[in-house]
């Protein structure tokens, strides 16, 4: 068994190197583009978009990030002129409390749920 | 002709439906030892006129009868003859068409392979089933009516979207309807099983064969879905957390919880409540995916026919069928059977009961996160989006625990289990594990804690599984299916760290130079195929002497008008080259956008390795 | 007793769902631009069409007469069919209208006010639409209305109709 995991190991970290070479940082602009949604094509981000308006809005964050602008800035400033509906990740507020609440506190219950099932006497 | 022929065997297998509702609901009452056979007669009459309707419809697709309004809306003489066929379920009608045709059918395979159980359970589930076909029923013939007729006759049709021209997504749709339709009769089996209070081990070896048709063909289903939209959106993503595609994993997730807790249920005759319970809730989910995507309440790339009184009689049909659920449900607490047995903190039982809690937890993620726009939109009048970072946030880190049980749940025993000290090998898998993602991770920059820990416990479950093939006692539809899920955890990580991609705006004759390589857009034709015309690049990658060469495309479809962009994509075991070109504005530019993506293909092995499990587990090939 | 009580719960649980299901039907599936809009950010430039020199937008905007800024591009066919609400606009009512020419060739641009006519008092030039953007726009043509204190107090997204040119007409004479 222990040679079979070590021949895995081998392996593994053979096809990883060959990998690694193009292992590099992800651009921030990629990260910021996939979490906007483009707001005149259903359900595609901006990155993922070819249309005028991603085009365009690629073009302005490129410029924000040069100017300086953290990614919560430039997410301040499209949501003061498009509203939330632009980011694919919504902030906690008093809107969106039970979206991030409710999958957490039905996990905390189950858990419960199950300790009390098996430690009933 | 043709068309009444069509719509006339739907309203015979309506009135077809209301007697056998009828009869079953007298039958069940006063019932005798033998099974009447008018019942096997007249479930052979409805599904004969199902399949004749059915292929009438198909029949009018293959032959583009433009007198149909169905086939004139989806259809042109100019389409290949195979995607006449799946446009046949390509289109709203045709879909609920044969969502009737695989309940008829499932129907009679299961009267006729349910001789052995209870004659009133067997009753009872003809009754609930027949409920759910005859609201099936009402809604075609009343809001989508496959056979109506268009006068005059129009010489040609309008044409089926060519984004669903596609082998992949020809062959999608039924099964994952099969899948959804599958778990119809386990919802009116665990209701008339509840009823006639056979809910135990027996019901539940006779109703898992169920459960894995379902589980299996959901499973392909949602595979085939997600690779056609990897290679034909053309965004090079294979889960793009789109509401249409969460709507097929809910049931995923409810149906994956079933199938482990009826192994409990047959092996040891308890959770009897609970299995009832999600039996409902999958099925109630595989009906809720048909109303959120039928109504167009969902905002998603996959837009379908938008019409509210469809969305509406739907949504009554299912608030009526999970009203009768419930209300079955409490009313017949009693009749479960006291089987109480002494639960035990470490055991099998215990185990299952995680995967299941872990289940349900995924399970609502993905149902909150697509229903809570909804919801907010109509309480508070604000909209906002939730896509892939909501579901990654909160998915990922519970995979941690989630890989962690599930290595060491299978090999947990029955009722008791001690747990030794220290388990030697145990320690070694985890610091082997620990020791590869630490390097991987390091090598990488990706330099999270986070990462390292998911590595860690992909991998250790893994070892595990592999290291469970040595031994005899366990099941191998487990151990293949455990296999594959660790398979798919470990490429998608290594997908996910090792992506590479380029994007550029090139014209021909140009060459990019990055990541230490080299695009060459070396030329551009225009041919034309039957029913589109195209554009296709040709490109040169030259990959540090490795040579590839790419022709993707871009297709413009005339009837209806659209422009469609297909990636060509080179696999090998190793990783695939994805490249995709589409037009923009500027003369002569195209965007190009080249990924390299390790390890794709074992995303989908895994996926299927996941699913022969259930094929295993199905033929019985675990029990020697 | 209690099994009484999760009942109850459930069933009352589904019908909400299912009233706000219901009412979910209704609603507009696609953006609609927001209605609360700050004030305009006064860093905004653009050039100007004919001489190409530098302007800062809030320079344009009157006190004593309504603004309305006019997205489009000569590339863009529903921007025709509005074009002769915008002469309208300009010749029987007191209004400034600015007209922003959207991602366009600058000489298809000025055949296309030579050709259909010019209604707008000063025309700037967004050439890659980053200055769009920054107005809040999806696309083109868009219109907005801006009052006295440079806020945006209406959005028109798509070509003007006759139901529009009325409703600006109306908030023109208020």
């Amino acid at each position: 068994m222990k040679k079979i995991s070590l021949i895995l190991l081998i392996l593994i970290i053979n096809t990883l190197h060959s990998n690694m070479s193009f292992a590099d940082k992800k651009k921030n602009i990629d990260h910021i583009t996939k979490n906007l949604r483009c707001l005149i094509c259903q359900g595609q981000s901006v990155y993922d978009s070819q249309s005028d308006f991603a085009l365009s809005m690629k073009k302005l964050i490129r410029i924000k990030i040069k100017e300086g602008n953290t990614e919560d800035e430039i997410y301040n400033f499209l949501k003061e002129k498009y509203g939330e509906w632009i980011v694919y990740e919504p902030e906690v507020n008093k809107n969106t409390i039970f979206l991030w609440g409710l999958p957490l506190i039905l996990f905390i219950f189950g858990g419960l749920l199950i300790i009390r099932k098996v430690t009933i006497k | 002709m043709i068309n009444q022929i069509g719509a006339y065997s739907l309203y015979i297998c309506l009135f077809v439906s209301v007697y056998l509702i009828l009869k079953s609901y007298i039958s069940s009452k006063n019932f005798d030892k033998k099974i009447d056979q008018t019942f096997f007669a007249t479930l052979s009459v409805q599904l004969f006129m199902t399949i004749l309707s059915f292929f009438t419809l198909v029949f009018a697709f293959v032959f583009s009868d433009f007198s149909n309004i169905t086939v004139f809306n989806n259809s042109h003489t100019l389409k290949p003859l195979f995607y006449k066929i799946s446009g046949t379920w390509g289109n709203h009608e045709g879909s609920l068409l044969l969502w009737l045709l695989v309940l008829t059918f499932f129907l009679f395979i299961f009267f006729v392979t349910s001789k052995k159980m209870n004659v009133r359970y067997r009753i009872l589930t003809i009754l609930f089933q027949e409920i759910i076909i005859l609201g099936f029923l009402l809604f075609i013939l009343f809001t989508s009516n496959p056979f109506l007729n268009i006068f005059p006759i129009p010489n040609e049709g309008l044409g089926l979207n060519p984004i669903l021209q596609d082998p992949a997504l020809a062959i999608h749709p039924p099964l994952l309807y099969v899948g959804y339709v599958g778990t119809s009769i386990i919802f009116s089996a665990s209701l008339a099983a509840l009823i006639t209070k056979t809910v135990d081990n027996v019901w539940a070896s006779h109703i898992k064969n169920w459960i894995l048709i379902s589980w299996i063909f959901l499973s392909v289903g949602i595979l085939l879905g997600s690779i056609w939209a990897y290679y034909e959106l053309g965004w090079g993503g294979f889960w793009f957390w789109d509401p249409v595609e969460n709507v097929s994993l809910m049931p995923w997730f409810c149906l994956t919880a079933l199938l482990h807790s009826i192994i409990v249920l047959k092996n040891r005759n308890v959770f009897h409540s609970w299995t009832v319970i999600l039996s409902i809730t999958t099925f109630s989910l595989s009906m809720s995916g048909t109303f959120l995507v039928r109504s167009g309440i969902l905002n998603s790339i996959h837009t379908f026919a938008n019409d509210p009184s469809r969305g509406v009689f739907i949504l009554t049909f299912l608030l009526f069928l999970v009203l009768l659920a419930v209300f079955i449900f409490f009313f017949n607490q009693k009749n479960f059977p006291d089987t109480y047995q002494r639960s035990f903190l470490v055991s099998r039982e215990t185990s299952i009961l995680i995967n299941n809690w872990f289940m349900m937890f995924f399970l609502s993620v993905v149902l909150v996160g697509t229903a809570y726009p909804i919801f907010l939109e109509v309480i508070n009048d604000a909209k906002i989006s939730v896509g892939p970072p909501f579901y990654h946030k909160l998915i990922v880190p519970f995979l941690i625990p989630f890989l962690f049980f599930m290595a060491l749940g299978p090999n947990i025993k029955w009722i008791k289990n001690k747990i030794k000290k220290l388990n030697t090998s145990q320690i070694i898998f985890l610091i082997l594990s620990f020791v590869i993602s630490f390097f991987i991770v390091l090598n990488t920059n990706t330099n999270y804690l986070f990462s390292t820990l998911l590595f860690t416990f992909s991998f250790y479950l893994f070892f595990n599984v592999i290291n469970s093939f040595q031994k005899k006692n366990s099941n191998l539809s487990q151990k293949v299916s455990h296999l594959g899920f660790s398979i798919f955890m470990l490429s998608i990580l290594f997908n996910g760290i090792l992506s590479k991609e380029n994007s550029a705006n090139m014209k021909v004759g140009d060459e990019i130079n990055f990541l230490n390589k080299k695009l060459i857009f070396e030329n551009v034709k225009v041919e034309s195929d039957s029913n589109f015309k195209k554009l296709v690049g040709e490109f040169k990658l030259n990959d540090n002497g490795k040579i590839i060469h790419f022709k993707p495309e871009i297709r413009v479809y005339s009837q209806p008008e659209t422009i469609t962009s297909e990636a060509d994509i080179s696999s090998t075991l190793f990783s695939d080259n994805f490249l995709v070109f589409s037009l923009i504005k500027n003369d002569g530019f195209f965007n190009v956008r080249y990924q390299h993506k390790p390890l794709m293909i074992w995303i989908w092995i895994s996926v299927l390795l996941m699913s022969l499990g259930g094929v295993f587990s199905f033929f019985k090939l675990n029990e020697k | 007793m209690k099994n009484n009580k999760i009942f109850y719960f459930i069933v009352i649980l589904i019908m909400a769902i299912f009233f706000v299901l219901l009412l979910g039907l209704k609603e507009e599936k696609n953006y609609i631009p927001q209605s609360d809009i700050k004030k305009l950010n006064n860093s905004i430039s653009l050039k100007e069409l004919y001489s190409g020199k530098n302007i800062f937008l809030n320079d344009l905007f009157l006190t004593n007469e309504l603004n309305l800024i006019n997205i489009w591009a000569s590339w863009c066919l529903p921007c025709k069919a509005e074009h002769p609400y915008l002469i309208n606009l300009n010749e029987k009512f007191d209004i400034n209208l600015i007209g922003i020419n959207y991602k366009d060739n600058l000489d298809n641009s000025k055949k296309f006010l030579s050709d259909l006519g010019n209604p707008y008092d000063e025309v700037l030039v967004d050439s890659d639409g980053t200055k769009s953007i920054e107005l809040g726009a999806i696309g083109v043509p868009e219109t907005y209305l801006i009052n006295n204190e440079n806020k945006i107090i209406k959005k028109f997204i798509g070509p003007l109709d006759q139901d529009d040119y009325e409703n600006i007409i109306n908030l023109i004479k208020k």
